[in-house]
């Protein structure tokens, strides 16, 4: 038995790494992949062109404006005077926000009343503005504190002089900690997540058109004259692309970490075996689409139409908290979803298996019942 | 024992019936053929006999061993070469030979020598590395009879071998086949060819699912003793053809090579009349002799006996 699923192994491997192109195609588009992650997709906001609008001219909203210079998110490329000049800045897409500091501001400070700030924001990039203003709030909000504090500094200090006896300002600090990501890259959450989208391709798309080629060209039928059985016919045709899927990773990770600088916090041990685990439901559901694909470019149609919606409800791009609850529930018959909390935790995390077990418990009995399924039905398009 | 035993097999696929009640025995070393047109069921008899299909009812054997119930074994003693070449394009003939002595099971010792051997005999030990693909159609199916002979099976199956390939590889391919019934292999091949029947022993005409005659090539011949057969070449064949057409003491006529053959009672009366008849419309005869029937005249023959017996 082992000596016939040895022979296919060997032939389907010899089949698959013949050709240059072919192997060019295995081990390339991955790294293009990455590189694409890695460098283009980016949601971090850094030196956004503002412009800025000061009404006020004082030095308190000279120390705003410094206050927005000073912070690595934004620049102040306009100063337009008058608002429809701002508003054409804003149309021709020359800045992503405008802040208008409006007469009085510094007045207003001094007095302790409510001062305006107006902030406009381009809209268009829903996820960038939001951002956007998370920033300027967060500038806004720590300005508003820096001149709070100053006053009641300033107050406390005037009492104390006037009791003659000393006093002590208490102050409460706020200090902000990222865990896992401190940086906040997108990039350390983009390209572990590559990995995740890399193997599933190989394994899933080659598998189902390999199968489907024996069928197409009638070799398979010259294989089941042999003693070779359904299920070595199977394990012969996916253990192959279940390891260049695991060089794809080996190789995905190195370049990561290498290129990228991608912290790598937990064990590699934890990825491999998360990764062998996917690999199983996706080999799985490679025979499956095998099996109702009468031509290569069914199965690799077949393939698109499952793992797109697979790899869109993942989590790799959008937050499955942010999906409606009916769908947060389908998630979790996504396979993809657990391998890509896995990786990404033991990527950023360093989590280990006494917190992804449930993950991988998942991803067996995914893997064991589609697996198990294709056979059968496997086995039974033979008859 | 007999190598291949079929008993009253049925195939249908839904409402077709591929293969209707057929039985037949064939002897070890013995060449049997399996004759008729597309779709008479050849093809579906040898994939019933290889295990690829269950037959709908009936019972088969091979080498003593019931195709249904005992497949795995059955399938160690047997080689298949399908119609359309199977073997893998992307890899060299040295490749496809390992990939299939592995697939069989060749004892690792005798693994070397038996792809040494197979090559040898398909003539293919100078191109061992080529890719298939760049072969020629002919060499194809001397790399697939050798890929179906690596195990060194008894029983061979032959699913219209030389379709596709040219006359002279075609020949090549039939002196091979008659070297393996001579060292002892049963063969059963299936064949539109009618000249390629005569390399068989025996033959089995099928026409829409069952057997309409089994006897050696020769005695088929024979049973059609009430009737004879007249080569004919002439200046125009198209118009012999139309006038023959007409003629009453021809039963049928029949291109065959350059010329037409014609089914006659009598031939000595018929040879004097087409003469007259061609005579009269200024064609030369070059050549009007009895001959023996070839298979084409027998199977014609037997399938319109079949039919005027329906009737």
């Amino acid at each position: 038995m082992w000596e016939r699923i040895r022979e296919m192994m060997r032939k389907e491997l010899r089949q698959a790494l013949r050709e240059p192109r072919m192997r060019v195609l295995l081990f390339l588009p991955p790294l293009v992949q990455l590189t694409l992650f890695g460098y283009a997709v980016n949601l971090d906001v850094e030196r956004a062109p503002i412009a800025w609008m000061d009404g006020d001219g004082t030095p308190a909203s000279r120390a705003l404006r410094a206050a927005f210079e000073g912070s690595p998110h934004f620049r102040v490329v306009a100063t337009p005077m008058r608002e429809d000049e701002g508003r054409e800045l804003l149309d021709r897409g020359r800045i992503l926000m405008l802040v208008r500091v409006l007469p009085g501001f510094a007045e207003r400070v001094q007095r302790g009343e409510m001062a305006a700030v107006q902030i406009l924001i381009e809209g268009t990039n829903s996820n960038t503005a939001s951002i956007l203003m998370a920033y300027a709030t967060r500038i806004l909000r720590r300005y508003a504190d820096e001149v709070m504090a100053e006053r009641e500094r300033r107050t406390l200090r005037a009492l104390a002089i006037a009791r003659e006896a000393p006093i002590t300002v208490p102050e409460l600090q706020v200090q902000t900690r990222v865990w896992f990501n401190p940086d906040l890259r997108s990039r350390n959450y983009f390209v572990p997540g590559v990995l995740v989208n890399i193997i599933a391709i190989v394994t899933l798309i080659l598998t189902a058109m390999a199968i489907v080629r024996e069928r197409e060209l009638g070799t398979m039928e010259q294989l089941l004259v042999t003693p070779l059985r359904p299920v070595e016919f199977i394990l012969g045709k996916t253990v192959p692309f279940a390891l260049i899927g695991l060089v794809d990773v080996v190789l995905v990770t190195s370049a990561a970490l290498l290129i990228f600088r991608v912290p790598f916090r937990g064990s590699a041990l934890v990825l491999l075996l998360g990764a062998v685990l996917f690999v199983l439901t996706t080999l799985g559901m490679g025979v499956f689409l095998s099996t109702i694909s009468r031509t290569q470019q069914q199965a690799m149609l077949a393939s698109f139409f499952f793992f797109m919606p697979a790899f869109t409800l993942s989590g790799f791009a959008f937050p499955i908290r942010n999906m409606p609850v009916p769908v947060q529930y389908l998630t979790r018959a996504n396979p993809v979803r657990y391998f890509l909390e896995i990786v990404r935790g033991v990527f950023l995390k360093g989590t280990g298996i006494e917190v992804l077990w449930p993950q991988m418990v998942a991803l067996l009995i995914f893997g064991v019942a589609i697996f198990g399924l294709s056979v059968w039905r496997f086995r039974r398009r033979l008859e | 024992m007999w190598a291949i035993e079929v008993e009253d097999v049925v195939k249908r696929f839904g409402e077709f019936v591929a293969v209707d009640r057929i039985s037949f025995r064939v002897r070890r070393g013995e060449i049997f053929g399996l004759l008729g047109p597309n779709g008479a069921g050849k093809s579906t008899t040898i994939r019933i006999l290889c295990g690829l299909l269950a037959p709908t009812s009936g019972r088969a054997r091979v080498d003593g061993l019931d195709v249904v119930t005992q497949a795995e074994q059955v399938k160690r003693r047997i080689g298949y070469m399908s119609q359309r070449f199977s073997l893998y394009e992307d890899l060299t003939v040295e490749e496809n030979v390992e990939l299939f002595s592995g697939l069989y099971g060749v004892p690792r010792e005798r693994r070397r020598q038996r792809q040494q051997e197979v090559l040898e005999m398909a003539g293919l030990t100078a191109w061992r590395r080529r890719l298939v693909r760049a072969l020629p159609g002919g060499w194809k199916q001397r790399l697939a009879l050798g890929c179906a002979l690596v195990h060194e099976p008894p029983i061979l199956f032959l699913d219209e071998p030389t379709s596709g390939v040219d006359p002279i590889a075609r020949r090549q391919f039939w002196d091979m086949i008659v070297r393996l019934s001579e060292a002892g292999r049963t063969i059963l091949v299936t064949t539109h060819y009618m000249d390629e029947a005569a390399y068989c022993h025996r033959l089995a005409l099928m026409d829409r699912g069952r057997i309409v005659a089994l006897d050696a090539p020769a005695a088929l011949a024979r049973s059609l003793a009430s009737v004879a057969f007249l080569h004919l070449e002439s200046s125009d064949l198209w118009e012999s053809l139309k006038v023959l057409e007409r003629e009453a003491s021809v039963e049928r006529v029949t291109l065959f090579g350059a010329g037409v053959h014609l089914r006659v009672r009598d031939p000595e009366r018929a040879r004097e009349r087409i003469q007259r008849a061609l005579h009269a419309r200024g064609i030369t005869i070059s050549r009007l002799d009895v001959v023996a029937p070839s298979m084409e005249d027998v199977f014609v023959a037997v399938i319109e006996g079949g039919e005027r017996n329906e009737r």
